[in-house]
């Protein structure tokens, strides 16, 4: 997100609308993107992001071709940059890449001509996640710049949060980062957020309220002492939640863990828009994949009709 | 064969001064320091060095590179790190014992010390390990090692944790009049983490390394060298608290020298946005503020030398994600530019500088070299200080070219290199 200038969040975001409205249709598919290739490598796995990426190019008409690190040469050894330009020879027009190191991307953006869209590097970003979060935002309250948004959770370790925070000081929004301070990274301020660690105060008159999911097969013993412990200091109860401003919503990146970072109570509430993000994920990745090999600004996306 | 270096200004670190002095080398040894008109050499058996308008300087004395022989001869051997050495001004440098095997017995440090001869370069001394298999358990055995040539203890890259085990080393290493070299890290605290922590590492998603991990074990280090009485060495110092630490520990009279690397006062944390391996080190590059530190720990003697910590490494180990590449850059081709840019910045006089690339690294490590005087051994190389020159990788002699600032335009060069009298290295 980091790169990205407002013109261009609020061209993404105008240009998912307009991809929303194909998905409404009976016959979900146009043929925009017919004759491009689109490489989804996941180096790690993700069946939430890669299928939505997968059903946005396949509505666009696009050919994906679906690569995993266990299905590479890069169990046999071969580094990502040989992948990498293995690929490149076969000319396709983007690769999707997923990846366990912060920069990975960055790195393969450098050496092939295809388009890179980072669909999660490490604990650096996820664009696409911040995008559609974006999207959802503005189509719920009507806009983003003004809002008080809190996003809680293991922050550090979080490339959601990092992409969200970058999107949302972007657009205008006010950040708040809570969870327990072993998850709050040295020199956050320094994005443009406050750190208020207690939820309970966090949450108050806040527009937004934006989850983490608590990765507990990834956390160390010392980061927290026990679920229970996390669930009683930090997760989201609907106590909690109604301390914030009327009409405020609940966000999660998904999967939930019912009942640790949010009571099932608030995750299937009124102002839950956790499924509305999903819907919202392909829209804004066919926005993406479009504007990036699609055409230049103001094209119709349902050219070749 | 005579030797006539003419008209050079020779820099003598020790009183710092800087004058000019024709140098006459015979049999290996400087025989005569002169002023320029007095020594009138002529015939065939003479051989004359024009240096004027050059420094004619000791040799630099890098008491901290890895070299890479036995194991990964790939990325280096002792025969082109002596020849990288020798093209960056040093007659003299001290090899870490982190090879494959690792240096911690006698059969190691004589392989080195062979082909250190058979490289006909610059003199190479051997760092052998402080534990066996530097595993951090068992001492080596500290006799035999000094015995076969090594001149200093290091389990350098694996910290030692076990407290008694180095406070032990310290005790028995000064029978043998052998030097303690610490690389401090709290491993437990650097974690996974692969640059500095901070505001940086924060914005581009890197897991940090706090530099308390640093701080906590010089602490722990000077408090072993108060308890023992023993002198301990400080392996490249990254942040203002260890110069700190190591400033107060010196006030109270506790035994302790220390050293950084060239890149801990050129670059900072910064260098590592957009994810270029090259700049990723252990200790990691730290802030500005650490940077301007290490100048102030330089110019106030804090920091004794400056070392390399030259850590070849090829593009298997650097062409990769960030966080699956190799720490470590090369060092010994840029040494010498690099430091002279804080004598144009005012940090550091010409001799004081010089001081710190030779005098300091062969005192610390208790070795002979870094000065130059009539009677002693002629290692010493003539540099040009305006020389200035892109860092190409052509110009690199290293076998590895893992070096960030290759592209950069650096001033000032070795010109000539001489150990015992011979010239190893000169300029095209």
């Amino acid at each position: 997100m980091g790169p990205l200038s407002v013109q261009e969040i609020n061209l993404i975001l105008d240009t998912a609308e307009s991809m929303k409205a194909i998905s409404a249709r009976d016959i979900k598919k146009v043929p925009t993107l017919r004759g491009k290739s689109i490489v989804n490598f996941f180096y790690e796995p993700s069946t939430r992001t890669r299928t939505s990426f997968d059903v946005a190019a396949k509505r666009l008409s696009a050919d994906t071709l679906s690569l995993s690190a266990s299905t590479s040469s890069m169990v046999k050894g071969e580094t990502l940059l040989d992948t990498a330009r293995n690929l490149q020879a076969m000319r396709p027009d983007v690769i999707v890449l997923r990846h366990p190191s912060s920069g990975a991307p960055h790195m393969l953006a450098k050496e092939v001509e295809a388009g890179i869209i980072n669909a999660g590097d490490g604990i650096n970003e996820h664009p696409t996640q911040a995008l559609l979060d974006l999207y959802t935002i503005r189509e719920k309250m009507g806009r983003i710049n003004g809002l008080k948004t809190v996003i809680i959770g293991d922050i550090s370790h979080s490339r959601v949060a990092r992409s969200n925070i970058i999107g949302l000081i972007k657009m205008g929004a006010e950040v708040t980062v809570s969870g327990p301070p072993t998850m709050i990274p040295v020199g956050i301020e320094g994005l443009g957020v406050r750190v208020v660690p207690d939820p309970v105060k966090a949450v108050r008159k806040k527009d937004v309220v934006m989850l983490l999911r608590i990765q507990l097969e990834r956390q160390s013993k010392v980061l927290f002492p026990s679920i229970r412990e996390y669930a009683s200091y930090f997760g989201l109860s609907r106590k909690i939640f109604q301390s914030a401003n009327e009409g405020a919503i609940v966000m999660h990146p998904g999967p939930l863990n019912r009942g640790v970072e949010i009571s099932s109570e608030v995750a299937d509430g009124p102002y839950s828009v956790i499924l509305d993000q999903v819907a919202n994920g392909v829209a804004v990745r066919m926005a993406v994949l479009y504007l990036l090999i699609g055409g230049a600004k103001g094209d119709n996306v349902d050219q070749g009709r | 064969m005579i030797t006539w270096i003419r008209g050079g200004d020779l820099v003598d670190p020790v009183n710092e001064t800087v004058e000019q002095l024709d140098v006459v080398v015979e049999k290996g040894k400087i025989s005569k320091m002169l002023p320029p008109g007095v020594f009138q050499g002529n015939g065939s058996g003479i051989k004359r060095v024009e240096a004027s308008g050059k420094m004619v300087i000791p040799g630099l004395v890098d008491m901290h590179v890895h070299l890479r022989e036995p194991g990964h001869e790939y990325k280096e051997t002792i025969a082109s790190g002596a020849r990288a050495a020798a093209a960056g001004g040093y007659t003299a440098i001290a090899c870490m014992p982190n090879t494959v095997p690792p240096n911690d017995c006698r059969a190691v440090t004589e392989f080195i010390l062979e082909q250190a001869e058979r490289a006909r370069s610059v003199r190479v001394y051997p760092i052998a390990a402080i534990s066996k298999g530097q595993d951090g358990e068992t001492l080596t055995d500290f006799g035999e090692l000094r015995e076969a040539g090594a001149v200093g203890l290091s389990d350098d890259g694996f910290p030692v944790v076990n407290s008694e085990l180095m406070r032990r080393a310290l005790e028995y290493a000064s029978f043998y009049g052998l030097r303690v070299i610490s690389h401090c890290e709290d491993r437990s605290l650097s974690g996974d983490g692969v640059m500095h922590e901070g505001g940086i590492s924060t914005r581009i998603g890197l897991a940090g390394i706090p530099d308390a991990s640093e701080d906590i074990m010089v602490y722990r280090e000077i408090a072993l060298a108060r308890l023992t009485g023993r002198h301990v060495h400080i392996a490249h110092v990254s942040t203002a608290a260890s110069v700190d630490l190591i400033r107060r520990a010196k006030e109270d009279g506790i035994r302790v020298t220390a050293e950084t690397a060239p890149h801990y006062f050129t670059l900072d944390h910064r260098r590592v946005i957009g994810y270029d391996t090259l700049a990723k080190v252990n200790p990691p590059l730290r802030t500005p503020e650490d940077v301007e530190a290490i100048k102030t720990g330089l110019r106030e003697g804090v920091i004794d030398a400056i070392a390399t910590d030259h850590a070849p490494h090829s593009s298997l180990e650097k062409d990769l994600e960030f966080d699956r590449a190799a720490f470590g850059m090369i060092g010994l081709q840029t040494a010498l530019p690099l430091t002279l840019q804080l004598v144009r910045d005012g940090v550091l006089g010409l001799a004081q500088a010089i001081g710190k690339l030779s005098w300091a690294g062969a005192t610390a490590l208790g070795i002979p070299g870094g000065r130059l005087m009539e009677g002693g051994s002629a290692d010493l190389a003539i540099i040009d200080l305006n020389y200035e020159y892109p860092l190409e990788t052509d110009r690199i002699l290293s076998k590895s070219k893992n070096s960030p600032f290759i592209g950069q335009v650096l001033k000032g060069i070795t010109e000539l290199t001489m150990v015992g009298g011979k010239i190893v290295w000169e300029k095209a």
